[in-house]
C-alpha cells in the first residue's frame, strides 16, 4: 500500500512539475511527510525527485521552442547564491512563519493573475 | 535597475528553492507580472534555474544525511510519466489558460501553506 502511494505522488507530481514548471515541492513534500519522512528531511528529499523531473521537462519545453535557454542564465548567479543561504539555514529556520508569508504572497498573486 | 531587481528575485528565489519551500513560484509570478515575459516562457525559465540551485543543494543535504534517496526511487520513475503528460499539455494548450490555472494552483497553495499546522 505505502509504495503504491509512492508512485502515485511520484505521477501527480510529475504531472504538475510539467504543467507549471514549479510546484512538484509543494505537493510532494506534505505527502513525503505523511510517509513518515520528518519535515527538514520531506524538504531536502523533494529535490532529489523534483530535479530529474525538471530536467525532463526542460528538455521538453526546448524541444517545443516554448522559450529560449540564455534568457534563464542571468537568474542563476542569484539564485546559486541564495541556495547556499538557505541550505544553511534549512535546519534552523521555523518554516513555519516562511508558510505563512509564502502563502500570502503567493494568494496575492495568484488573485492579481487571474484578474488580469 | 533591473539588474538588481533580477538579483534580488533570485537570490530569495534560490533561498525557498533550497528549502523545498516553492522558490520557483515566486520566479514565475516576478516574470509574469513585473516582466512582460509569457507563462509558458516563464515555467521554462524557472526550470533551467533550478537545475544548478538543485544539484547545489542535493550536495549539501546529502552531506547533511537529509535525503532518504532510497524511498524515492518509485516516485521518480512514475514521475517521469507524469512529466510526459504535464509538459505536453502546458505546450500544447492556450498561454493565457494556463497562466488562469497556474494562478488557480497558486491561491490553492497559498490558502494551504497559510493553514498548514506542521513545520
Amino acid at each position: 500500500m505505502k509504495k503504491l502511494f509512492l508512485y502515485f505522488l511520484g505521477l501527480i507530481t510529475g504531472i504538475i512539475n510539467g504543467l507549471f514548471g514549479s510546484g512538484g515541492g509543494m505537493v510532494v513534500v506534505p505527502l513525503l511527510e505523511k510517509a513518515e519522512l520528518e519535515p527538514h528531511k520531506a524538504h531536502a528529499t523533494s529535490i532529489a525527485i523534483i530535479l530529474p523531473l525538471s530536467i525532463i521537462s526542460t528538455v521538453l519545453y526546448l524541444k517545443s521552442g516554448s522559450f529560449e535557454l540564455l534568457s534563464a542564465l542571468k537568474f542563476i548567479p542569484g539564485g546559486i547564491a541564495g541556495a547556499l543561504l538557505g541550505c544553511l539555514f534549512l535546519r534552523k529556520v521555523p518554516t513555519k512563519l516562511l508558510k505563512k508569508i509564502f502563502g500570502i504572497l503567493i494568494i496575492i498573486a495568484g488573485v492579481r493573475m487571474l484578474l488580469r | 535597475m533591473s539588474f538588481i531587481y533580477i538579483l534580488i528575485v533570485s537570490f530569495l528565489t534560490g533561498i525557498f528553492a533550497s528549502m523545498g519551500l516553492g522558490g520557483g513560484m515566486v520566479l514565475i509570478i516576478y516574470l509574469t507580472i513585473f516582466t512582460k515575459v509569457g507563462q509558458l516562457a516563464a515555467q521554462g525559465i524557472n526550470l533551467v534555474f533550478f537545475i544548478p540551485i538543485a544539484i547545489i543543494s542535493l550536495i549539501i543535504h546529502t552531506k547533511n544525511k537529509l535525503i532518504e534517496w532510497k524511498k524515492i526511487v518509485p516516485t521518480i520513475i512514475c514521475g517521469t510519466i507524469g512529466v510526459f503528460i504535464g509538459s505536453i499539455l502546458a505546450t500544447s494548450i492556450n498561454s493565457d489558460i494556463l497562466s488562469k490555472c497556474f494562478a488557480c494552483f497558486l491561491i490553492i497553495i497559498g490558502v494551504k501553506e497559510f493553514f498548514a499546522k506542521t513545520d
